[in-house]
This record gives C-alpha cells, sequence and structure tokens, in this order.
C-alpha cells in the first residue's frame, strides 16, 4: 500500500464513519435543531465521498445546493417558527417507534443483499476524468438530455408554485372590509335622525 | 507547464539527494504551501486592518494609530494579542457546543478558499479543474456558522443577526455566482490559472474588466453583500442590532469572526483582480519587455523577477480593491433590509442573467475578443 492509497483509506474510514454518525443523530436526537445542524455534516460527508470517487464537480455541486441552500433553508424555516413548546408525550408511542424500526430494518435488509448481490468489480484500467466538469456537460446534452430538461421544468414549476403561494396575500378582498371594521373610532353607531326617533319612542312604548 | 520556477521539483530533488525516498520528500513537501499560505492570509488581515484604522482616520479626519509600532503598523497585532489573552465567557443559558462550534465554521471555508488563489504561473496550492466553482460552494458554507452562533447566543439581537446574515448570504450568491459564471464562459474554464492565462495576450487591454463592465460591478456588489462590508453590514447592524450575531461572543471566538470577516474581504478582493484585473500579469505584458530589452525569458534571474514581479501586481491590486471598499465604508450609508433584498432579487438577478445571455452572444457573434 503506498501513500495515496492510505490516505484514501484512511479518509473513507473517516467520513464513513461521520456519515453514519451524524445521520443518526439527526434521526435518534430530541432536538430539531440539532438535527439540522448534523444533516449539513451528513451532506459534507457524502461531498467527500464524491471527491475520493474523483467527482470532484459532483462534491462541490453537493456542498453549493445540499450545505449552502437546502439545509440552510430548513434552518432558516425552523428558526423562524420556533417555538419551545413542550410537546405532550403520546400515549402508545412505542408502537410508531417501533413500526418505524421495523420498516427501517427491512429497507436495510432489502438494499444490503442488493448490495451483496452485485458484482463491485470495477477495472483499473479506468483512468480518471480529466475535467469532470466538461464530461458532466457532454452527457447533459447529448444522451442525458431528457432527464435533464425534465429536471429543469420540474424545478420551473416548484419555483411557480412558491410564487403563486407567496403571493396569496393580495388576492382576498374582505380583508380590506375587516380592517376597516377594526381601526373604527369606538364610538356609537350612527343613526338617521328619524330613527333614534322612532327607536325611543319604541322603547317608551314597551 | 515547465515555463516558470518549479519550487516543488527542485526541493523534492534536494530531499532525494540527500537519500530521503521520493515519497517521503513529497510528504515533507505537502505542508510548506498550506502553511505559508496561512501565514500570507493571516499577515494579509493584519494589513487590511491597519489599512482600515488609518484610511478611516484619514476619511475622518483623525490621525489613527500611530504608537504601536512605525505610523501604528503593529496596533492589530496588539488588538490580536489583547484578543488571545482575554477570558472565554460562554453565556449561562447559551448552548455550549453549538456556540463554540459556529465561529470555526464561519473561519475555516474562507481559508479554505485560499487553496485556489494564484499568485503567478506556479505560485498556487493545487490548480483544480474546479476553481472558481470550489470558492463559490465553500462560501455558501458560512451562513450556517452564523445561524448556529446566532441560534445558541440565546439572545433575540443574535438570532436576528444570524437570520439577516442567512438571508443575505443567499439572495447574493446568486449575482455572484452568475457573474462568475460569465467570465468562466469567456475562459472555458473554471481554473483559477487558465482565466489569468486568457487574458494575459495584450496587457491591460486584455483584461476582463473590459469584456464584463456590467459583470465587474455585479461581483462588487455581491462581494461587498457576501463579507458583509458596511453598504450591507446589516447583520451586525450596531444601531439596530447591537452587534448582530457576535454580540454574546468575547475573546478567542470573537477574534475568529473579526479574523474570518476580513479574511473574507481580502479573498473576495484577491479572486476580484484575478477574475477581471489580470491576476498576476503587468499592464504591459512581460514577456513583450524581456523582448524589447533582448532578455531571454527563460534565463534564471529573469524568472525571479517575472515571479516578484507577478507577486507584487496582484497584492497591488488586492489592495487598492481593499482601499476602495474601505472609502465605500464610509462614503454609502447602509440599507435597509428591504432595500437589501430588493436589489438583490429584483435588480442584481436579472441583471446578471441578462449579463450571462449578453456574454454567451458575443461569445459565439466574436469568438476572437470572447474566447471562443
Amino acid at each position: 500500500m503506498n501513500l495515496a492509497e492510505g490516505v484514501q483509506f484512511v479518509s473513507f474510514g473517516i467520513l464513513a464513519a461521520t456519515t453514519i454518525a451524524a445521520a443518526l443523530g439527526v434521526v435518534l436526537l430530541e432536538n430539531i435543531v440539532y438535527s439540522a445542524f448534523l444533516l449539513g455534516g451528513v451532506f459534507i460527508s457524502i461531498a467527500g465521498m464524491y471527491l475520493l470517487l474523483n467527482a470532484d464537480f459532483v462534491a462541490a455541486a453537493q456542498v453549493l445546493v445540499y450545505v449552502g441552500a437546502i439545509n440552510v433553508l430548513i434552518l432558516f424555516a425552523i428558526m423562524l417558527v420556533n417555538k419551545t413548546e413542550v410537546f405532550q408525550p403520546m400515549k402508545n408511542a412505542w408502537f410508531r417507534k417501533g413500526a418505524t424500526a421495523l420498516v427501517c430494518v427491512g429497507l436495510f435488509a432489502l438494499l444490503a443483499t442488493m448490495v451483496r448481490s452485485t458484482s463491485w468489480a470495477v477495472l483499473d484500467s479506468v483512468a480518471p476524468i480529466e475535467s469532470t466538469a466538461i464530461r458532466l456537460g457532454e452527457h447533459f446534452f447529448s444522451d442525458f438530455l431528457l432527464p435533464f430538461e425534465l429536471a429543469s421544468v420540474l424545478l420551473l414549476i416548484s419555483m411557480i408554485g412558491a410564487i403563486v403561494l407567496a403571493r396569496r396575500e393580495f388576492v382576498p378582498e374582505e380583508t380590506d372590509a375587516q380592517r376597516e371594521v377594526v381601526f373604527r373610532l369606538p364610538e356609537r353607531p350612527r343613526e338617521p335622525v328619524g330613527a333614534i326617533g322612532e327607536s325611543s319612542s319604541a322603547s317608551e312604548n314597551s | 507547464m515547465e515555463s516558470g520556477i518549479d519550487l516543488q521539483g527542485s526541493l523534492i530533488d534536494l530531499l532525494t539527494n540527500f537519500g530521503l525516498p521520493s515519497e517521503v520528500a513529497k510528504v515533507v513537501w505537502m505542508p510548506l504551501p498550506m502553511l505559508l499560505m496561512l501565514v500570507v492570509a493571516t499577515v494579509g488581515v493584519l494589513v487590511a486592518v491597519w489599512l482600515e484604522r488609518k484610511i478611516s482616520a484619514a476619511a475622518q479626519q483623525r490621525i489613527g494609530p500611530e504608537y504601536a509600532g512605525p505610523l501604528g503598523s503593529l496596533q492589530p497585532v496588539a488588538d490580536g494579542l489583547k484578543l488571545l489573552f482575554k477570558e472565554d465567557i460562554i453565556p449561562n443559558r447559551a448552548d455550549p457546543w453549538l456556540f463554540t462550534i459556529g465561529p470555526a465554521l464561519v473561519v475555516i471555508p474562507v481559508f479554505l478558499s485560499y487553496l485556489i488563489v494564484p499568485f503567478g504561473q506556479n505560485l498556487v496550492i493545487t490548480d483544480l479543474g474546479i476553481g472558481a466553482f470550489l470558492w463559490i460552494a465553500l462560501s455558501s458554507i458560512t451562513p450556517i456558522g452564523l445561524l448556529m452562533s446566532g441560534y445558541s447566543s440565546n439572545n433575540k439581537y443574535a438570532l436576528l443577526g444570524g437570520l439577516r446574515a442567512a438571508a443575505q448570504s443567499i439572495s447574493y450568491e446568486i449575482p455572484l455566482a452568475l457573474s462568475v459564471l460569465a467570465i468562466v464562459m469567456m475562459s472555458n474554464s473554471l481554473s483559477t490559472i487558465d482565466i489569468v492565462e486568457q487574458q494575459s495576450g495584450y496587457g491591460i487591454l486584455s483584461w476582463n474588466v473590459w469584456r464584463q463592465p456590467v459583470g465587474f460591478i455585479i461581483f462588487w456588489v455581491a462581494a461587498l453583500a457576501e463579507t458583509e462590508r458596511l453598504p450591507f453590514d446589516l447583520p451586525e447592524a450596531e444601531e439596530e442590532l447591537v452587534a448582530g450575531y457576535q454580540t454574546e461572543y468575547a475573546g478567542m471566538k470573537f477574534a475568529l469572526f473579526y479574523l474570518g470577516s476580513y479574511v473574507n474581504l481580502v479573498l473576495s478582493a484577491l479572486l476580484f483582480a484575478v477574475f477581471y484585473l489580470g491576476g498576476w500579469s503587468f499592464p504591459v505584458p512581460v514577456e513583450a519587455i524581456a523582448g524589447w530589452l533582448g532578455l531571454s525569458e527563460m534565463s534564471p534571474w529573469v524568472q525571479v523577477v517575472t515571479a516578484s514581479l507577478g507577486i507584487t501586481m496582484v497584492l497591488l491590486k488586492t489592495y487598492l480593491l481593499v482601499f476602495l471598499a474601505i472609502l465605500l465604508r464610509w462614503t454609502v450609508p447602509r440599507v435597509r433590509i428591504d432595500q437589501l433584498l430588493n436589489l438583490g432579487w429584483k435588480f442584481l438577478l436579472p441583471v446578471s442573467l441578462a449579463n450571462l445571455l449578453i456574454t454567451a452572444g458575443l461569445k459565439l457573434a466574436f469568438p476572437v475578443a470572447f474566447g471562443g
């Protein structure tokens, strides 16, 4: 084992350990803010995995998109609505946790058998790609054109949806009427003079 | 590239001549440029802090620091030593873990970005194929550290400052990335070395400033916003938020924030010089000067002079930009948060998209001038 292989082996071990530990922390910790920060750790260690696989552009894109955008937005949302309210312990919570654990173990077993039954032999003669960005661009505009364009259309749809949701406050008309009621001065409602006379006579009659 | 001084090769040759195996020699070499770059970044910050104090004083008709060292040039060192020896205070109700990790998360990505800053043809730690993209990706980690320190301080001003910092950073990352993308499109490469090489044909005339007049203004505005310099220093606006996310910090942790902001400023200025001002190239091409004087480019002392001229040019351009940033600090009033977000999303984003489109069109129409 020469120097480069040793470095690669050790960094793979460290990255795998941090990925698993941080992912377990995301799921098991009670505090949602810790979970969100640890999610960033998971994303960064997966970016390190990509680096070990010679995919430098994908690693940087992983950091930019998942850590820099998605994780920051998750944290942002958590902190904007962060109410320190104590949730009441649910009855039969153990059943939920047990079912979740069962599903997770089943999924893990399925994936593990898949990993075991696939042959992962990689040719050593495959040279690492010099400029990954150029190769990725070639693939995007030749054999992966349709998935690439579909993904962009999907993002456009979600963006328009977000804009429609965010601009919803301008649509309803009745809020203006309510606002008038709220800001009216606290005085007796005006009535015509004749109506006052009628009401007073009515009260005399009664 | 064979041209230029190959420090790595000569050191490894020297060590193997002493009888070390070549692998061990490489391991001995590896930390040297990294350590050198750390020292360069730190000294650069000290110079930037001294400049900030002196220029701010001049802008306000004061004298500024003058007792520590000649012209007060040791004042930043004294500041740093003071912060180093102060007590490390963690507020009682704060979250100690997040409170400690936050400043580190702010500083580490900034220092990592120095990996791609070139001072010469071979004077760079690594010539990565994804250089410019790596910088943008790394700078997007910083808001997590800001949110972390803002949240863990258990202080409403700190939380507001952290949220503002994250919103500002997300908003201005996109125009920044789009203006860098226009440069990358013209250079056909993300590597910082290639970007400088592509600008080196005709001296000052071939610098990207002339070909990207809109892009370089967008880049400068967005870089100022990313580094939280004064027209955009809302996250720590002292009149509204005490000091934003730094409110509860003291001692070395505060020093990390302070260091991080100035390292980020110097880094942005360095990359501005690389992307738009021709990096290490002299206004007149050095090869042409050597040709007029009848000197061979490959002779050793010409190489040394060229390399030192390159480093001088990079630092000169960088500190010119730092000077501009400091002058802007005392010239422009702070914007409001809604003005800041409007400027980012409704003005800079469409303009930078249009700039990208026009650059692509010009590249197709005039491949000679726009790097076909």
